[in-house]
C-alpha cells in the first residue's frame, strides 16, 4: 500500500511510543489534530496500525510464571493451499503468539506462551504435531529475553550528559 | 599565594564562560530537566563503538600521520564532495582535528598576525571570540538580529570592514539560534567577502542536522572555495561528541601551514577515535538520518510549544537549538534562565552567554527525549503563567 510522507512520519512516531497525545503528535508533524485522528483511523482501518500495544518485561514480575517456546514446524504442504491451510490452523490456538513461514531447515516458525513448561510440551504434543500436515517439530525454549521488537529489556541508558554544555 | 603576574594578561582578561555558571548551579539540583545540552542525546552508534573496540583489540595504538590517517581523509574527501559538493584533496587540503574545537584554534593560529580582526556573527558559539583573542586577533563582533530570524545581511557585516579585518566568522547553522542561511543569503556574503578579499572561517558542524531545505557550503558558492576554512567534525551529526574528532578542509597553502601549527601543537587527532570516525562515514549515514528525523520532530513541537505559551520563537532550520524570546517577561536572559532553574527546575542558557544580541533570549536544546520535553513545556508554561 502506498503511504504519503505524513503518514509515514506519524507511524514512525507511534511506533516507539503509542501514548503520544494528539495534540502533541499534531506539533510534532505540522498536522492539525483533526488531520491526525482522520489518518489514524485510516491507518487502523488498512490495517496498517495493527494494534497499540504495551510491552512488558514480564520477567521482572515476581507473579508471572509464563515461558515462552520457539517451535521449528516441518509440515507438508497442500495442493491450491500451500502451506496458508495448516498456518491457519495453527495460529487458531489462543496459546500461539507468532507464526513465520520460513526459508531454510524448516517451514514454520511458531512461537507459544504457555503458563509452564508443561503445558508447553502438551500443547505441542496434543495439538501441533497431530496436525496432519505436521512432520515433526522441535521445541526451543527461551530463557532470558534481552532484546525484544527492537527494545532492549535490561537496559539502564540514563542520560550521561552534564547538565549544561556550550 | 600564586602570583596573577604568572598568568598571561590574555588570558587573565578572558572572561570565563557564562555557560560554566549555569552548569554549576544546576549540577547540584535534584530532579533538573535540562534544555541546556549542547549535543546530541543518542549514545553513538553501536557501530562505530563496536569498531573503536576493534581498532583497540588489534592494536592500533599509535600516532597516525599528523593530518590524520590517509584513509579517514580519503573518506572525508569523498563524504565532502557527495555531500556538500566542495572537492578538497585528501593529501594536502584535510587535516582531522581534535574537535572542531582545535580546527578553530589552529585556523585562527595560522592565519592572524597580531592586532588583526576577525569579524564574528554573534550571538554565536561561546568559544569564537576568546580564541581569536588567544591567538593575537582582535574580535569584532555583528549582530544577527531576532527580526531577521538572526540571519546576519551582507551589508551590516561590509559596515565593519577596516584595513585590518583579515577574515569572517561565520556558522550556520548557527549555534544558539539554529538559524540556517540559505544558497543567497551565502551569495550576498560571499560578494562582499570577495570585493575585501577576506577569508571565511565556516563552522560547518551542523550541516547534517538541517531540518528544511537543502544544505549549502559557503565553500559551494562560486569563487569560496579557495578563500574559505571550513571546520566540521563527527560530534553533532554522528553523536560523537566524548571523542573528539573533527577536521578541517582549506586550500592546499592553508592547509599545509595548519599543519604545522597542528603538528606542533597535539601531534595528531586521537587513532582510536579516527577509526571510529572511517566507520561512522562509511556505514553510519542511516543513523544519521535517522537522528535527523527525530530532532526534526522535537524542533516542531518545541517551537510550536513555547509560541502557544508566550515565547515568541522563529522556527530554525537546523542544529538542536531553540532561541525563543523572554522580552515579554520583563527579565533579563540571566534572570529568566535563573528563576526557571530554581522555581521551576529547567535548565536553559541565558541568550546573552552567547554574545550582547543574545539578550532578552534563551538558548533551549531539543535534544532531549520526548518525554523530557514534554514535562519541561509543562513546567515553562507554569513558570510563564507568573507574568500574565
Ligand atoms: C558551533 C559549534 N562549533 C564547534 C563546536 C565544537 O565541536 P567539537 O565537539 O567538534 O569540538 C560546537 C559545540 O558545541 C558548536 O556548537
Amino acid at each position: 500500500m502506498h503511504l504519503n510522507d505524513q503518514e509515514l512520519e506519524l507511524l514512525r512516531i507511534i511506533e516507539t511510543n503509542s501514548r503520544i497525545e494528539t495534540a502533541d503528535l499534531a506539533k510534532m508533524t505540522d498536522l492539525s489534530e483533526e488531520d491526525i485522528q482522520a489518518t489514524l483511523q485510516k491507518l487502523e482501518d488498512m490495517r496498517i496500525i495493527v494494534r497499540y500495544a504495551t510491552l512488558i518485561n514480564w520477567a521482572k514480575v515476581d507473579e508471572y510464571h509464563g515461558v515462552t517456546a520457539m517451535i521449528d514446524v516441518k509440515v507438508t504442504p497442500k495442493r491450491g493451499v500451500g502451506f496458508d491451510e495448516v498456518a491457519q490452523r495453527i495460529y487458531r490456538f489462543k496459546e500461539v503468539e507468532s507464526v513465520y513461514l520460513m526459508s531454510g531447515a524448516y517451514d514454520l516458525s511458531v512461537i507459544i506462551e504457555g503458563r509452564s513448561m508443561n503445558e508447553v510440551a502438551q500443547f505441542v504434543s496434543d495439538k501441533l504435531s497431530t496436525l496432519d500436515s505436521v512432520i515433526s517439530t522441535t521445541t526451543h525454549f527461551i530463557l532470558k529475553k534481552y532484546k525484544h521488537d527492537g527494545t532492549i529489556f535490561e537496559s539502564t541508558e540514563k542520560d550521561k550528559r552534564i547538565v549544561v554544555s556550550p | 599565594m600564586i602570583k596573577t603576574s604568572y598568568i598571561s594578561k590574555t588570558v587573565q582578561e578572558l572572561k570565563p564562560s557564562g555557560i560554566r555558571k549555569f552548569f554549576d548551579l544546576a549540577a547540584n539540583m535534584e530532579g533538573v530537566i535540562s534544555l541546556g545540552v549542547g549535543e546530541p542525546d543518542f549514545v553513538t552508534s553501536w557501530s562505530v563503538r563496536e569498531a573503536a573496540i576493534n581498532s583497540l583489540e588489534i592494536g592500533h595504538t599509535s600516532y597516525t600521520a599528523n593530518a590524520g590517517m590517509l584513509e579517514l581523509r580519503e573518506e572525508i574527501a569523498h563524504y565532502m564532495k557527495s555531500r556538500f559538493h566542495v572537492s578538497y584533496d585528501p593529501e594536502e587540503e584535510i587535516i582531522v582535528t581534535v574537535g572542531a574545537s582545535q580546527g578553530i584554534d589552529i585556523a585562527l593560529r595560522t592565519i592572524l598576525n597580531p592586532g588583526e580582526e576577525i569579524i564574528v556573527v554573534e550571538p554565536c558559539f561561546v568559544a569564537y571570540a576568546p580564541i581569536v583573542t588567544m591567538a593575537g586577533g582582535v574580535p569584532v563582533t555583528v549582530q544577527a538580529l531576532p527580526e531577521n530570524d538572526f540571519k546576519i545581511k551582507a551589508e551590516q557585516i561590509e559596515e565593519l570592514i577596516t584595513p585590518k579585518t583579515k577574515a569572517l566568522f561565520i556558522c550556520s547553522p548557527n549555534n544558539p539560534t539554529g538559524t540556517q542561511l540559505g544558497k543567497s543569503d551565502l551569495e550576498a556574503i560571499a560578494e562582499v567577502v570577495m570585493k575585501h578579499d577576506l577569508l571565511v572561517i565556516s563552522d560547518e558542524i551542523y550541516a547534517e542536522l538541517v531540518y528544511d531545505e537543502g544544505y549549502t557550503s559557503f565553500a559551494a558558492i562560486d569563487g569560496m572555495l579557495e578563500r574559505t576554512i571550513l571546520l566540521n567534525g563527527f560530534s553533532k551529526a554522528f553523536a560523537m561528541t566524548g571523542w573528539r574528532l573533527g577536521f578541517v578542509c582549506a586550500p592546499k597553502e592553508i592547509s599545509q601551514a595548519m599543519l604545522k601549527v597542528h603538528q606542533y601543537a597535539i601531534m595528531c587527532a586521537p587513532t582510536m577515535a579516527q577509526y571510529a570516525a572511517l566507520e561512522a562515514l562509511q556505514h553510519g549515514m542511516s543513523d544519521v538520518e535517522d537522528m535527523r528525523s527525530s530532532y526534526r520532530r522535537r524542533r516542531n513541537y518545541i517551537v510550536k510549544s513555547f509560541n502557544e505559551i508566550g515565547l515568541d520563537c522563529h522556527k530554525p532550520g537546523g542544529a538542536f537549538y531553540a532561541f525563543p524570546s523572554i522580552k515579554k517577561t520583563g527579565l533579563s536572559s540571566q534572570e529568566f534562565a535563573e528563576r526557571l532553574l530554581l522555581e521551576e527546575k529547567v535548565a536553559v542558557v541565558p541568550g546573552d552567554v552567547f554574545g550582547e544580541s543574545g539578550e532578552g533570549h534563551i538558548r533551549c536544546s531539543y535534544a532531549s527525549s520526548m518525554e523530557q520535553l514534554q514535562e519541561a513545556i509543562k513546567r515553562i508554561s507554569r513558570f510563564m503563567e507568573r507574568f500574565n
